[in-house]
């Protein structure tokens, strides 16, 4: 459901990155309102990665502007955005193999200093993934990979997240443990968290989506609702195998 | 009999010194991937800090705790500013550099620190006063001296104190956080630079510590004391596994003890050949021996204590 009068939440526009020489991002725009579930897909290299790390401020941007709740990102320090509601589960999950599950949920609300909240909320976490509770005594190295996975999303659940970027959440995954993911993808989502959500596997990104963009080498090439993309000629013989 | 328990005693307190210098090392190294080599010196300084706070104060009537306890809060104050300034200064901006870049830079911090101090403190050996009465205690025929006890008792406060705060508080998961994945920790929030900055001045406290330890033992203070000190809480760091914590403190103490049998007992083995003095060449043996039988050290290989 989108309120097209509404504010974007996150509003990027003519956004340019450059590897050395490598233009990964040739100026792309798109948005982001309160409350939607976006797919950004695209091939290998098309730049995906890339569009996440700069908005979470882990590298800069050689031109564009990211406007994020009415504010400019140009000049805030990326270890501050998670305590404005932005939270990125990385590629490969960035889970901290030597601490307990346990740490690393409390490292997800490292940003947040309301106590006796965040116990409240590490059990709700619990409730939600009894595997975790399980094991929340486990060094997260041990984990399965499916378990991983829903650490990483379960941590940055932790932070309170206003909007939640996913990397190739269903990387490395066995089928069956990719539909799990989805589901509390889709569940977050409910919930009124915003997700930008980056996926090689288009099809299931877009049957969870309310809209969906496109990159392709640096660009974003097409952007529709999720429903015609998955419809769309061009979309399925590029991206969905068919 | 009596000498065995004797050289156990000596080397255990002076391997609580070694550990509690391998600690920083190893700190700085399981969060920054750093050989800290400037570490030494700053054992150095902490202990002319503490000589020149004693010294102006042993006069003063103030009863002798607490000239010792003021000359230690100085010394690691000083001592806490001095790494954050070197990281800040010599590391921070060669952060991305490649890794051989950090290491010459700390040589050259090194090489810095100690001309300054035999500018500062003069090339002489100073001799540290006595401050404390140090009454000697027979234990099971060994000698025990009251500075010793004070050394040991010491140690094991703040190295408990330590795991205690790298294990049990937000502030010590967030070093092990930065130590493992310096990304994933900026993502939740952790300002990467101030727990680096943080590790530098806990390393730097618990050198200046140490400093003032040796000190007080030997009575003895000198510009280049660092760089042999220094040099085997390395080794002691690297025979734990560097990077881990525990690894360095059982390191410090194995190291403590191997130099004190191994003094002990060169003369016999060598048949007379040897003297004691010769016990800096354990050290260094061992050194050699860990980096080329097992580089990771006794308790290397699982890297779950590091930061
Ligand atoms: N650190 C880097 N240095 C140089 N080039 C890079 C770097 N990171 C990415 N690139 C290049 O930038 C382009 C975009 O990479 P990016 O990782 O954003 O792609 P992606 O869409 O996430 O791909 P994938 O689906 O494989 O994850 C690629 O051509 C890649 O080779
Ligand atoms: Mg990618």
């Amino acid at each position: 459901m989108t309120i097209p009068e509404l504010k974007p939440l996150l509003h990027v526009c003519d956004l340019k990155v450059s590897y050395g020489g490598i233009h990964a991002l040739k100026g792309i725009n798109f948005h982001i309102a309160p409350g939607e579930l976006i797919a950004l897909i695209g091939s290998n290299g098309a730049g995906k990665t890339t569009t996440l790390k700069a908005i979470a401020g882990l590298i800069p941007w050689s031109a564009g502007k990211i406007h994020y709740r009415d504010m400019s990102l140009q000049h805030v320090a990326a270890h501050q955005l998670i305590r404005e509601g932005l939270a990125l589960v990385p590629e490969g999950r960035g889970v901290f193999a030597q601490l307990t599950v346990e740490e690393n949920l409390r490292m997800g609300a490292y940003s947040r200093s309301d106590k006796s909240t965040i116990a409240n909320d590490l059990q709700d976490i619990y409730g939600l993934f009894p595997r975790l509770a399980e094991r929340h005594m486990q060094l997260a190295g041990t984990l399965s990979g499916g378990e991983q996975q829903m650490m990483a999303l379960a941590r940055a659940l932790m932070s309170r997240p206003k909007l939640l970027m996913l990397d190739e959440p269903s990387m490395g995954l066995a089928p069956q443990m990719i539909a799990k993911v989805f589901e509390t993808i889709r569940n977050i989502s409910t919930q009124g968290v915003s997700i930008l959500l980056v996926e090689q596997n288009a099809r299931l990104a877009l049957e969870v989506a309310q809209r969906g963009y496109v990159m392709e080498r640096g660009l974003i090439t097409i952007s529709d609702n999720a429903a015609n993309l998955l419809d769309s000629d061009v979309v399925r013989r590029a991206y969905l195998g068919d | 009999m009596d000498t065995l328990l004797q050289q156990i005693i000596n080397g255990y307190v002076q391997g609580s010194v070694y550990a509690m210098v391998a600690l920083g090392y190893t700190m700085v190294y399981g969060i920054l991937g750093l050989i800290n080599f400037a570490h030494g010196e700053i054992v150095m300084v902490g202990a002319m800090v503490a000589l020149s706070v004693v010294q102006l104060l042993i006069n003063s009537g103030l009863p002798p705790q607490l000239v010792l306890l003021f000359s230690l809060i100085i010394s690691v104050s000083v001592c806490m500013s001095l790494g954050y300034s070197i990281e800040r200064i010599a590391y921070r901006p060669l952060r991305k550099a490649p890794r051989l870049a950090p290491l010459i830079t700390a040589i050259g911090v090194s090489i810095v620190l100690q001309n300054l101090a035999m500018i500062i403190w003069g090339r002489e050996y100073l001799a540290f006063p006595p401050i404390l009465p140090n009454n000697s205690h027979r234990f099971f025929g060994a000698i025990i001296t009251e500075v010793q006890i004070l050394i040991v008792l010491v140690a094991l406060i703040m190295m408990g104190g330590l795991l205690l705060l790298v294990h049990q508080t937000r502030l010590g998961c967030a070093m092990r956080a930065v130590a493992e994945n310096p990304t994933a920790a900026i993502l939740m929030g952790v300002n990467t630079n101030k727990v680096i900055a943080i590790t530098f001045m806990l390393g730097s406290g618990l050198a200046a510590v140490a400093g003032l330890m040796i000190s007080a033992r030997y009575g003895i203070v000198h510009y280049y004391m660092g760089s042999i000190l220094g040099l085997k809480a390395f080794t002691a760091a690297v025979l734990g596994g560097i990077g881990n914590m525990r690894g360095a403190m059982m390191g410090g103490l194995l190291l403590g003890l191997i130099e004190s049998l191994g003094a002990g007992y060169i003369g016999d083995l060598s048949g007379g050949f040897l003297g004691s003095h010769y016990q800096d060449v354990f050290a260094f043996f061992v050194l050699i021996s860990v980096l080329i039988f097992r580089p990771s050290g006794l308790f290397g290989g699982r890297i779950a204590e590091r930061a």
